[in-house]
């Protein structure tokens, strides 16, 4: 059988994906640099099913899929930063009432209206929090084109098997970027959902979606239940890329675009006789951190590449615990480094 | 074989859409491709640029600093991107429009004049296609055939008409640049 | 968590004994769609009677199987504690969003929000207008008592000018508070709305129409031509700080002269014959 390989941008690759992967609803609303998932969406859905819906918010849009994914059907909708960040509330509500549905962010320049050019600046409000309360996410972060619909397969995949909202966090650049996508995905099964508001049949208990537990105690045991899945995500669902670990003796530590642009530095460093690796995070939640660990008993000193001024540092660190030194070099708002200028910064790093 | 490209102009000059051919085009012949656009918020008029990757391999990153080949289609894009070029590398430039071109005696510089060619062609559209012909015929990364049947994949239907024209255009490119020294 | 939740535990006040029924002759029940629980609202507040008729009217048309209701955050932020049928709690002010989603994604199913002017009319605005101006095939009711109830007495969208609130303690002054909306006169005028009526339930007469309106808003969904609206006037006892008797007073003497009862917005004739033989096939 002839393959289906395209050359695709990013976002168009996501969305393709998303209607292989049997979403029932998107919903939507138009920010650059995302609006190419929209755009495709609303061309091609009409004659190949499922409802796309053009809301009039990214609030609108966050809830229309908390209606939708209460109601049992595979949905989700995508933004850029500003808009993720209007989401939020639905995004706690989506948690805590446990709906399975894919949120996509494409990380643009911050903070504010910032400016349209890509950036890892949402990496916090993506793994820590976001919204309201105790909650957490399953985050994936694609590199390539590929990875883009590849994650959408995972992230439906892995949204429903927990019950929890799935974020997949991209970035402008690979969101705006074409490469070769090859679509030769397993079609995603239906999964039961008995929980989902279908209308209260004869025999069968009645649904209610809610993430209202006025009293403390019920809350209490509502968010120990969240935390025992999310415990069970950790031990199960951690996901991460390696290169040149074997034998590094410095390790950068990069996830998406940013790991992209570290995997050529790495191999400038090897071309210039330094023992250099690549740790790239695939799932920025759970994260890595018992083999980033493991790594820093060999490794001398890690550096993390980010387009911001220093978020995933923290877990790095973490992760190290003090065995070795941990530093970061990332550019901002929207500026991305050459291979060649995060060389010369790990380098400087690696003779501090 | 991996070949680094950077494609610049003004938006309007069809400079995305040369990247993103050549890219196609390397698909169909079974390689790798990377094709990263610098966007701005503006639709027409701005600078425009794209970076195009073509290798063998696996490419690791989209984003890199320096080039084998500049295709440069507007006096700033030259100024820019001129001393990126790597020693021993190319510029295929647009010599109607472009005035200065870099004084690099280290890297190969050719000067077509597309844009007066198109216009005697009667099409100002395939300026770009020219240049890429001129391109193609100093270092042929890929094959005229695999261009053509690229935009037999990119254009819609309603335009395979212009699948002539284009490959006229690249024939004329490739014409060219033999007719011309590097300077 | 939904499914475990079952056990719900009575606002402080309710009453907790079986009344002793003995020597009394039954003639009012509650309906088969209500569950066993007490509700919290406070005694001669309009929305006991509002879900009462709602309730009524999902029996009566059969639906309680088929139908999907959205709860906002407001007073009636547990109504699905009450009705028994799947329901859906919403974020305070996106009930129409998430209604939204549901009825795209269950088309078959009957979809009702039940709202709050709070919710519906202020922070929910551009919700409310955009689902009805895309004609979305559901049934919207719409409470309007003037103040925002659960959290005390605060102003709402509807506050009627010189109203006094926790938070306009010297009377709603329009010049910088702006006046009271009129929502259903609002929607109406969007090329959505299919039916918009306002209606009222502090009498039985009232309660009677009111409960007709909405069996109405609900049947209407099976032509799918628009949105369904019915707007009901009611009181607030503990925040306006008054007895259930002087609310009623308020309410014909001031609420309604701003808030007029009546119908904004009818369907066609053809539209009603079409339901009238889609009717016709149910019954065969």
């Amino acid at each position: 059988m002839e393959q289906d390989i395209r050359l695709m941008k990013g976002n168009e690759a996501m969305a393709e994906a998303a209607i292989q992967a049997g979403i029932d609803a998107y919903f939507g609303y138009p920010i650059t640099p995302q609006s190419e998932v929209p755009e495709y969406l609303s061309r091609e859905m009409p004659s190949r099913g499922g409802v796309f819906l053009q809301a009039e918010s990214e609030v609108a849009s966050i809830n229309m899929v908390y209606g939708a994914a209460g109601a049992g059907a595979r949905v989700m909708t995508s933004s850029s930063s500003p808009g993720y960040s209007l989401m939020q509330e639905g995004v706690s509500y989506i948690a805590c009432a446990q709906l399975p549905c894919l949120l996509v962010n494409v990380n643009r320049g911050g903070p504010g209206l910032g400016t349209i050019q890509p950036s890892q600046g949402d990496y916090f409000q993506a793994t820590k929090g976001g919204g309201h309360g105790d909650y957490r996410l399953i985050v994936l972060a694609p590199s390539s084109v590929q990875e883009m619909a590849d994650f959408v397969f995972l992230g439906f995949e892995l949204a429903e098997k927990y019950r929890t909202p799935v974020l997949m966090l991209s970035d402008g650049a690979i969101g705006q970027m074409m490469e070769k996508v090859v679509f030769n995905h397993k079609p995603l099964p239906k999964t039961e959902k008995p929980w989902a508001t279908t209308g209260k049949k004869e025999g069968k208990h009645r649904s209610i979606i809610t993430s209202l537990f006025i009293q403390p105690e019920v809350m209490e045991k509502v968010n120990i239940e969240l935390n025992k899945k999310y415990a069970e995500i950790s031990k199960n669902e951690v996901r991460l890329e390696e290169i040149h670990t074997e034998d590094a003796e410095y390790i950068i530590v990069a996830y998406g675009l940013s790991a992209r642009i570290s995997h050529k530095t790495v191999e400038l460093a090897r071309a210039k006789g330094i023992k250099a690796g690549l740790v790239r995070p695939i799932t920025l939640y759970p994260y890595p951190y018992d083999r980033i660990g493991e790594l820093a008993n060999k490794a001398k000193k890690m550096m993390t590449m980010e387009l911001n001024a220093g978020q995933m540092v923290e877990d790095v660190r973490l992760a190290v615990n003090g065995k070795i030194p941990v530093g970061h070099y990332g550019r901002l708002g929207g500026i991305i480094p050459s291979p060649e200028e995060v060389l010369e910064n790990f380098e400087k790093f690696i003779k501090e | 074989m991996t070949e680094e490209i950077i494609i610049a102009g003004f938006g309007g000059q069809g400079v995305l859409s040369m990247g993103q051919t050549l890219g196609y085009a390397s698909m169909v012949e079974g390689k790798s491709v990377t094709w990263m656009p610098s966007y701005g918020p503006e639709m027409r008029g701005g600078t425009a640029n794209c970076i195009t990757i073509l290798s063998d391999e696996e490419i690791s990153s989209p984003i890199i600093s320096v080039f084998d080949t500049g295709i440069i289609l507007n006096q700033p894009s030259m100024d820019k991107f001129g001393p990126k070029v790597k020693k021993g590398g190319l510029i295929v430039y647009e010599s109607t429009t472009i005035l200065h071109a870099s004084d690099r005696k280290d890297i190969e510089i050719y000067a077509i004049p597309a844009a007066e060619a198109a216009n005697q062609m009667k099409n100002t559209k395939i300026a770009n296609m020219i240049l890429l012909g001129a391109y193609l015929e100093r270092k042929p990364v890929v094959g005229i055939d695999s261009i053509i049947e690229a935009l037999k994949k990119v254009l819609p239907e309603r335009y395979h008409h212009l699948l002539e024209l284009n490959r006229n255009a690249l024939l004329k490119g490739q014409e060219l640049i033999r007719s011309v020294s590097k300077n | 968590m939904s499914e475990e939740k079952e056990k719900i535990v009575e606002a402080p006040g309710c009453l907790t004994a079986e009344p002793d029924l003995e020597g009394y002759e039954l003639v009012y029940e509650k309906p088969d769609t209500f569950t066993d629980v007490r509700m919290h609202y406070c005694p001669g507040c309009g929305h006991s009677t509002a879900h009462k008729i709602l309730g009524e009217v999902i029996q009566e048309l059969g639906i309680q199987n088929n139908i999907i209701g959205v709860a906002p955050v407001g007073c009636s932020v547990f109504a699905y504690d009450y009705l028994d049928i799947d329901w859906q709690e919403a974020a305070h002010g996106r009930a129409t969003a998430v209604a939204t989603g549901i009825k795209r994604v269950r088309p078959d199913n009957y979809v009702f929000t039940y709202q709050g002017d709070g919710d519906l009319a202020a922070i929910g605005t551009a919700e409310t207008i955009h689902c009805i101006n895309r004609g979305e095939n559901v049934t919207i009711i719409f409470i309007n008592n003037g103040v925002y109830g659960m959290t005390s007495g605060q102003m709402a969208p509807t506050s009627l000018a010189g109203m006094k609130t926790t938070t306009s303690p010297y009377g709603r002054d329009i010049k910088t508070m702006g006046s009271p909306i009129k929502v259903s006169e609002l929607i109406a005028n969007l090329p959505g709305a299919f039916y918009v009526t306002r209606q009222a339930v502090h009498s039985a007469n009232y309660a009677r129409k009111a409960k007709k309106a909405i069996m109405n808003g609900l049947r209407y969904q099976k032509l799918g031509l628009g949105t369904s609206f019915i707007e009901i006037v009611t009181n607030c006892p503990s925040n306006w700080k008054m007895t259930p008797l002087q609310t009623i007073d308020f309410i014909n003497n001031e609420m309604l002269h701003y808030y007029p009862l009546g119908d904004v917005k009818l369907p066609s004739k053809e539209a009603l014959d079409a339901l009238a033989e889609i009717e016709k096939g149910e019954k065969k």
